[in-house]
């Protein structure tokens, strides 16, 4: 779903938090995206991965959610909004190895406690507003280098 | 090593990407836990994993591999092969394990691409 605006482009997905088949279906088309407007590779694999984490997490963690992509000729922002439990210590989220995750995600290949700190690693900015019982929105900014 | 060869040494049945069997490939990863290849492969190009779901291939997608070979004779369903279909990844299923899996390709020539993290 796309539509143009000025010299930005816009994207919208609904994640959904049931369907765990689908985690990442998003993050896929995305990454399609940015090679059909031929951005360096880089810059696609940064977005890709922190995207894929972040979706990843809204399945997991949150029971699915939205999100919203831009592109314009400077950088791609991904805003991920979910209205899950939201989390109760941003800092200790962030940290490698932490995580909430149960034996059940785990058994699905994720749940190391990994995701956030590695989209702090590959994204240029990294936003977390959360509300405990309210929901998550993570902002993730690429700038396009070329 | 090419992708064919990679068929050849695992006794692998070759399940998606015919067009991909003359790939070069240099490199690759053992793991189950998709969380640990996205934080820790940086250029490798095949994902060897018991893992069997949609996310291994979509894994294996953005970090640009292009081959994943499902061990323990785990059969991917028609929905994983659709999805790296759509991605271009070649998958094939060889009855060997894990440990015996990586050990036949990094005896014939695959690397880990780096020494550690
Ligand atoms: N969208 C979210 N909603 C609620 N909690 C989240 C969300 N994203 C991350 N978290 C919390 O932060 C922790 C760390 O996340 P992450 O680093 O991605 O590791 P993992 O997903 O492997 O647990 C999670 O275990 C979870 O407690
Ligand atoms: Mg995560």
């Amino acid at each position: 779903m796309s539509d143009m605006s000025g010299n930005s482009l816009h994207y919208h997905y609904i994640v959904p938090g049931d369907d765990f088949t689908q985690a990442g279906a998003a993050s896929s088309a995305v990454k399609q995206i940015l090679k059909q407007l031929g951005l360096n590779p880089q810059t696609i694999r940064k977005m890709s991965i922190s995207l894929y984490e972040g979706e990843i997490n809204m399945v997991i963690h949150a029971g699915g959610g939205e999100i919203d992509v831009d592109i314009d000729d400077k950088k791609i922002v991904a805003v991920l909004t979910d209205y899950g439990p939201g989390i109760e210590d941003v800092d200790l989220a962030m940290q490698a190895g932490w995580s909430t995750a149960s034996e059940q995600v785990r058994g699905l290949g994720f749940g190391a406690g990994m995701g956030l700190p590695n989209m702090k690693k590959y994204s240029d900015e990294l936003i977390i507003n959360t509300t405990v019982g309210a929901g998550t929105k993570v902002t993730i900014v690429v700038n396009i280098e070329n | 090593m090419l992708i064919k060869e990679i068929r050849d040494t695992l006794d692998a049945e070759l399940l998606v990407g015919e067009d991909l069997l003359e790939t070069e490939v240099h490199t690759a990863c053992g793991s189950d836990m998709m969380s640990d290849v996205l934080a820790f492969v940086k250029d490798q190009a095949v994902l060897i994993t018991g893992l069997l779901n949609q996310q291994a291939i979509r894994t294996a997608a953005m970090m640009d591999m292009v081959c994943v070979v499902f061990v323990r004779g785990k059969r991917p369903g028609e929905d994983i092969l659709q999805v790296a279909r759509e991605n271009g990844i070649a998958v094939m299923a060889t009855t060997h394990r894990m440990f015996t899996a990586c050990g036949l390709l990094y005896e014939a020539g695959l690397n880990g691409g780096c020494k550690t993290i």
